[in-house]
This record gives structure tokens, C-alpha cells and sequence, in this order.
């Protein structure tokens, strides 16, 4: 009976077209306002890395002004650390890996036949690649030896490896940064974690960086972070040791802990060391030394705003508006073919068999007010990625990275489509099942 | 085959009840051609519908083929609806959006027939109306005899073993209405029951017997000479005139 319902579902719509039209577009606006607010606020509020939510932990302490909090409302330490703090915690083996690293800036010339290009270059440990699953297309990352001192090796993203060598492997090959020579070890493959979780400086969606170096040439080459570099107080910053030295946090950590147990354990290390640095009079606050796993660090800095989610709440308002519609057009559309209902009746449909054949001609409609829907909505955040990439012309990563369609979006537009449609399409299904048919048969 | 004892059936509005059937009591043996004739508001269509079990009825006892249909459930009532009854109504009711075929075909896509049983019983009731040639066409593509005789089509494709014809010639013109009447004559041959509404006396004529309603009530019965024998004898209750 199914394909003969949609069948009748399909002469309906010939016999009202007009209605019909207006129902479709009234489900596929709905949808497709929803579908691609719900995209941006899926890819913003997704956890990139959530399989290990359990084992990586950023890690702050709060060593800011003792009057001053630097987020007086949340009360949370500042997302970077100092330098000093950062080289003791990561001496500690308590963690299965850590990472301690910051974003510069570097000119990769003697690759190609291509002028000098400025790349955004992270300074980081070995288990950078590892920790975060970081997929490579050719060789591998460095091992924790080449950090320290630091060997002259280079990762580069795929997209910097496509613009210097057209996608070719050029593991081995050389070339220089900041006039340094390095060799290339590895070439990342496709990866853009949405949010950029790892380093949220400079925007939260930013892609990442072009080339990755060893930590240790962080100190050699003075390389400062190209984003952060914040002091609480005046110092005497003369030359990079006394950068080194100073209590400005511009250094990222993190930190993988398989268990509760090497949790506790780096907990108190961190501890013990916030109570000796405090005797030695540092760390003036109250101790706020934090193991924040990546779900909580993303809602402490706030990646989802609360206007998003003012934004999703209005999207779904407005599809239920035009659900509102649509139950009212399927209402006089089915009411006004009550008659036809009335003669299937007498015929020998049941009141189920002409629910179901009014709910299937609902899922038609719904069916095509989703393709429909999708369409519109891959328009819109087409439309919507065009606007952001002509605001932000020649900046990288930001909301427009967002606007993309993809699997997740077609499954929620298809998914939404059907049961918002059907919820809307029972009451009248079980009006017109109720009718008597007697009335109708005679004043057809 | 068909037996209603003491039904009544009422219409309730906030102010008044009126009884369209009030104590209606009737049996009709298979095979027979009864006409219901009355005055407008008789009760004549109320009779039909509650007879088709398309109405529920207030109170009394109707017996359809030995069934008691008054504890059926909606699925029981629409199944024997569609397996032993055939509907013919005075406005033909053919729905409008399909062909002569697919009309034909919408009691039997009900009862889960394969596609070569539906083909081959509304090939064969498209035989009997004389309209083979028309399967195709649309119902505002038919004269106003042609659609009743797609309808009539359309409620013996299923072989039932009851037919109830409301002014089955009621928007027909005189020559229309005796091909259909000699249609149903034909239908009644092969032994169908027929149910026929009518206000035409002329038409209550060709019938075996004729109940005449007034005010929800059987007023008088007349019984008319057989035009040929009939599978089953008449029987009723009430005075025979």
C-alpha cells in the first residue's frame, strides 16, 4: 500500500499545486533557517577530539595580579603560562605525553621556485603530533630528543606543502625558515579541528599552522608568540632572557593523563610546586591551578557564545512558525478533500488506512520540503561564508571556515524535515480519519 | 442475509434530538431487490448508511450476514464495508483526480488483491457496464450516465454480496435512468442483493418488494410480482400490503 499512498500523494499535490507549493517552501524556509543555524552552532560547540575528553587536559595556574583577577567574572587563570612555569611542569613524567608550544611567525624561503612566504609556524614538543592525532600524509614528527637541543627538522601542514612543492612528498627535501636551514621530516594530512581547541588564540576557528619546528629553537631563534604575550605588571624586559624570566604567560600547556589516578598525582605536583613558588613570593592569588579537560575548556572560553545559542533557540521558533502554517494549510487542504476521504471510506478504508495515506502524503510534502530545505540552506551558508570571506579579506580561519555543508547538516535537515512535518501532519491525519464519511457522500 | 430489529438512530443537536430511524426493523434475504421509497427526511439515506455500516446506530440490533456489527471494531466494520458492499450514490461520487481504472480499482487496493485479480475484476466489471474502452478516461471526460455506470462498476468489481443504491437515477435523464435500472436488474440477476433509495415510484416498481418510510418508520410494505426467479425468497417483517 505504501507505494500506492505515495502515488495518490503525488496526484494530490497535481490536483492543489498551489497549496502544495506554499507547504513546501513553508517546511524548507523552516528547515533551511535551522539547518544552518544549527550547522554553525554544531561546528562551533563540537568537541574536535572528544574520544580523549577523559586524557588531555590544558593546564593553568593563576599567577596574575593579586588585586586584579584577569577574568574577574569567571575567575580563571589566564589560558598561558610563563615560560618558567611551563619548563618545570614539563619535566614532570607524570604525564603519558605533554606538550608545551606557542604560535610565531616565520619566512620559508629556498623551497621552490616560489618568492619568501611568511607561515604561521608553532613552536612546539614532540608529542604535539601524537597527543592530538595528528594525521600525516608523509614521514612522521620529530621524537622528544630533537626538542632539546633542538634539531633542525620541519613538519609542514599539507596545504604549505601544496603551495611549495604541488603535493609532492618532499620528506627529506630542505629548506629555510627565518634563513635557518631545515629539513623536512613529515607533511601533515587533512586536518582543520573545529574549534582550533589547542591554541584558541586569534580566533577559535582558525586553521592550523603552516609549519611546526621543535621547541627547543623556540629559545634559540628568541621566538616570540605572535598572539599572546601578557604581563600583569611592569618589567624589565631588556633582552629574550629577561623575557624568559619575567612572570608574562605566553606559553601553552598540555598534558595527557590516562586515569584518575596520574591525575591526582599531577594535580599535586602542580601544587607542590604553586606552594614553593609562593613561599619564594610568587603566585600573590588564592591557588587556582587548573587540569581543564577540552569540553570544559572550550565552555570556559566561552567558544559558544550565548548569542548562538539565542540564535538556535529563534531559528527553531521560526520552523515551528512555519509548522503552525503548514498544520493550517494541511488542515483546509485535507479538509477540503474530506469528500474524496469519505468515498475511500465507504469503499472500505479504515480510519487507520486513511491516517496513514494522509501521513505518508504529509511525508511527500516533508520529503520535498527537505531537499528543498537543503538546498536553500547550502545557498545560505554559501551566501553567508561569501559575506564573511569578503569581511575578513585576506585573514585566515574564522567564522567563514563554518560555512560548509556537510554530512551531519543533511542528516539533522532530513531528520528534522520528516518529524517536525509528521507532528505537524498527525492532527489533521487523525481529523479527517474521524470524519463521518455519511456526510460527505451526499453532499458530494 | 440482512436483518435490522428495532433500530433508532438520532441526530442530537444542543436544542433537540430528532430520530431518523426510530424502531426500524427490516430483513432482507439474499438475492432480493428491495426498494426504500419515503418523502424527503424520512430516513430513507439514514436507513443506507447505517445498512453500509457507515453510521453507528443508537440502539437496537442489526445482524449483517450473521454478523452482529454493533461490538465490530472501525478495521472489522471497514473490512466487511469493503468485501460485502458496493456503494452507488445519486452524485456518482467517482473521485475526480483519478481515471476510470484507478476509481474502479480503489475498493480492491483496500482488500490487498494482487495486481492481475484487481486487472482481471475490473476488466470483466468494465465488460458488464459497457465501458472497456473508457479505462483511461478522466470522469469529467464521461457523460452523467457513463460515471454512474464507472460507480456501479466500481461496487461490484469486488463481487459483494450487497449493493445500496441512494437515487442511484437521481441526476440522470430519463433514458440514462432505465439503462442504469436495467443495469442493476442485471446485477440483481446474478444474485446480488440490492438496497435501492428512491423517491421515483416508477422505479420502486421494478423492484421485488418496497418499503415505504415515513418519519423513521415503515409506513407500508408492498411486494411486487418477481421479474424472475430469484435465488433466495423475500422475507421481512411487518404487514405486507
Amino acid at each position: 500500500m505504501f507505494g500506492y499512498y505515495v502515488r495518490l500523494a503525488l496526484k494530490s499535490f497535481g490536483r492543489n499545486p498551489g497549496i502544495s507549493a506554499l507547504m513546501v517552501l513553508a517546511i524548507a524556509l523552516g528547515i533551511a533557517v535551522c539547518v544552518m543555524t544549527l550547522t554553525v552552532y554544531h561546528a562551533m560547540s563540537g568537541n574536535p577530539i572528544w574520544w580523549k575528553n577523559d586524557r588531555l587536559y590544558a593546564v593553568t595556574m593563576d599567577n596574575w595580579d593579586p588585586n586584579h583577577a584577569l577574568n574577574p567574572r569567571n575567575d580563571l587563570p589566564p589560558p598561558e603560562m610563563t615560560y618558567k612555569d611551563t619548563q618545570f611542569l614539563y619535566a614532570s613524567n607524570i604525564p603519558v605525553r605533554k606538550v608545551v608550544m606557542y604560535s610565531t611567525e616565520g619566512v620559508i624561503s629556498g623551497a621552490g621556485s616560489g618568492p619568501p612566504t611568511q607561515v604561521a609556524t608553532r613552536v612546539t614538543s614532540a608529542d604535539f603530533f601524537a597527543m592530538f592525532e595528528v594525521p600525516f600524509l608523509y614521514g612522521n614528527g620529530w621524537s622528544r630528543t630533537a626538542d632539546q637541543p633542538a634539531q633542525p627538522v620541519v613538519v609542514l601542514s599539507r596545504k604549505e606543502n601544496d603551495k611549495l612543492f604541488g603535493g609532492a612528498n618532499s620528506v627529506g627535501r630542505t629548506l629555510r625558515w627565518n634563513d635557518h636551514e631545515f629539513r623536512i621530516i613529515g607533511v601533515l594530512g587533512d586536518w582543520f579541528p573545529r574549534p582550533r581547541y589547542y591554541d584558541l588564540n586569534g580566533g577559535n576557528f582558525q586553521e592550523p599552522d603552516d609549519a611546526y619546528i621543535p621547541y627547543g629553537w623556540g629559545a634559540e631563534l628568541e621566538l616570540q608568540n605572535k598572539e599572546e604575550n601578557d604581563c600583569w605588571r611592569p618589567e624589565k624586559l631588556d633582552n629574550f632572557q629577561d623575557y624568559l624570566a619575567s612572570d608574562c604567560v605566553w606559553q601553552q600547556m598540555w598534558v595527557e593523563l590516562p586515569d584518575a589516578a596520574s591525575r591526582e598525582r599531577f594535580r599535586s605536583f602542580m601544587y607542590g610546586y604553586w606552594a614553593d613558588q609562593r613561599r619564594a613570593g610568587r603566585f600573590p592569588r588564592p591557588q587556582n591551578n587548573r587540569l581543564s579537560n577540552v569540553a570544559q575548556w572550550l565552555r570556559d572560553n566561552e567558544v559558544v557564545d550565548n548569542d548562538n545559542r539565542v540564535l538556535v533557540g529563534l531559528a527553531f521558533a521560526f520552523l515551528a512558525l512555519c509548522l503552525i502554517n503548514t498544520v493550517g494549510l494541511l488542515l483546509a487542504k485535507f479538509l477540503n478533500g474530506a469528500a474524496v476521504s469519505g468515498i475511500r471510506r465507504a469503499l472500505g478504508a479504515s480510519r487507520r488506512q486513511i491516517f496513514a495515506q494522509v501521513l505518508i502524503e504529509v511525508g511527500v510534502l516533508a520529503a520535498t520540503g527537505a531537499v528543498l530545505g537543503l538546498a536553500l540552506a547550502a545557498l545560505g551558508l554559501a551566501a553567508v561564508h561569501h559575506l564573511y570571506a569578503a569581511a575578513h579579506l585576506g585573514q585566515r580561519g574564522g567564522y567563514q571556515e563554518l560555512m560548509h555543508f556537510d554530512a551531519v547538516g543533511v542528516i539533522w535537515a532530513v531528520v528534522l524535515a520528516l518529524a517536525a512535518t509528521l507532528a505537524a501532519g498527525f492532527y489533521p491525519a487523525w481529523r479527517i480519519g474521524r470524519l463521518s464519511p455519511a456526510v460527505y457522500l451526499k453532499s458530494q | 442475509m440482512l436483518k435490522m430489529q428495532d433500530v433508532s438512530k438520532i441526530y442530537r443537536t444542543e436544542l433537540i434530538e430528532t430520530y431518523a430511524l426510530r424502531r426500524f426493523s427490516l430483513e432482507v434475504a439474499a438475492g432480493e431487490f428491495v426498494a426504500i421509497t419515503g418523502p424527503s427526511g424520512s430516513g430513507k439515506t439514514t436507513f443506507l448508511n447505517v445498512a453500509g455500516l457507515l453510521e453507528e446506530f443508537d440502539s437496537g440490533s442489526y445482524w449483517l450476514e450473521g454478523h452482529d456489527v454493533r461490538g465490530l471494531s472501525d478495521d472489522a466494520r471497514s473490512r466487511l464495508r469493503n468485501e460485502r458492499i458496493g456503494f452507488i450514490f445519486q452524485s456518482f461520487n467517482l473521485i475526480p483526480d483519478l481515471d476510470v481504472y484507478d476509481n474502479i480499482e480503489v475498493p480492491l487496493r483496500y482488500r490487498r488483491l494482487s495486481g492481475a485479480d484487481r486487472r482481471e475484476r475490473i476488466g470483466s466489471a468494465l465488460e458488464l457496464v459497457g465501458l472497456a474502452s473508457r479505462a483511461r478516461h478522466m470522469p469529467s471526460q464521461l457523460s452523467g450516465g457513463q460515471q454512474q455506470r464507472v460507480a456501479i462498476a466500481r461496487a461490484i468489481a469486488g463481487d459483494p454480496a450487497f449493493l445500496l443504491a441512494d437515487e442511484p437515477t437521481g441526476n440522470l435523464d430519463s433514458l440514462m435512468s432505465r439503462q442504469v435500472m436495467d443495469l442493476l436488474e442485471q446485477i440483481n440477476d446474478m444474485g446480488t442483493t440490492i438496497l435501492l433509495v428512491t423517491h421515483d415510484p416508477e422505479l420502486a416498481r421494478r423492484a421485488q418488494r418496497n418499503v415505504h418510510l415515513v418519519d423513521g418508520q415503515i409506513s407500508d410494505f408492498r411486494a411486487y410480482e418477481p421479474r424472475v426467479a430469484t435465488p433466495g425468497a423475500a422475507g421481512s417483517a411487518g404487514v405486507i400490503a
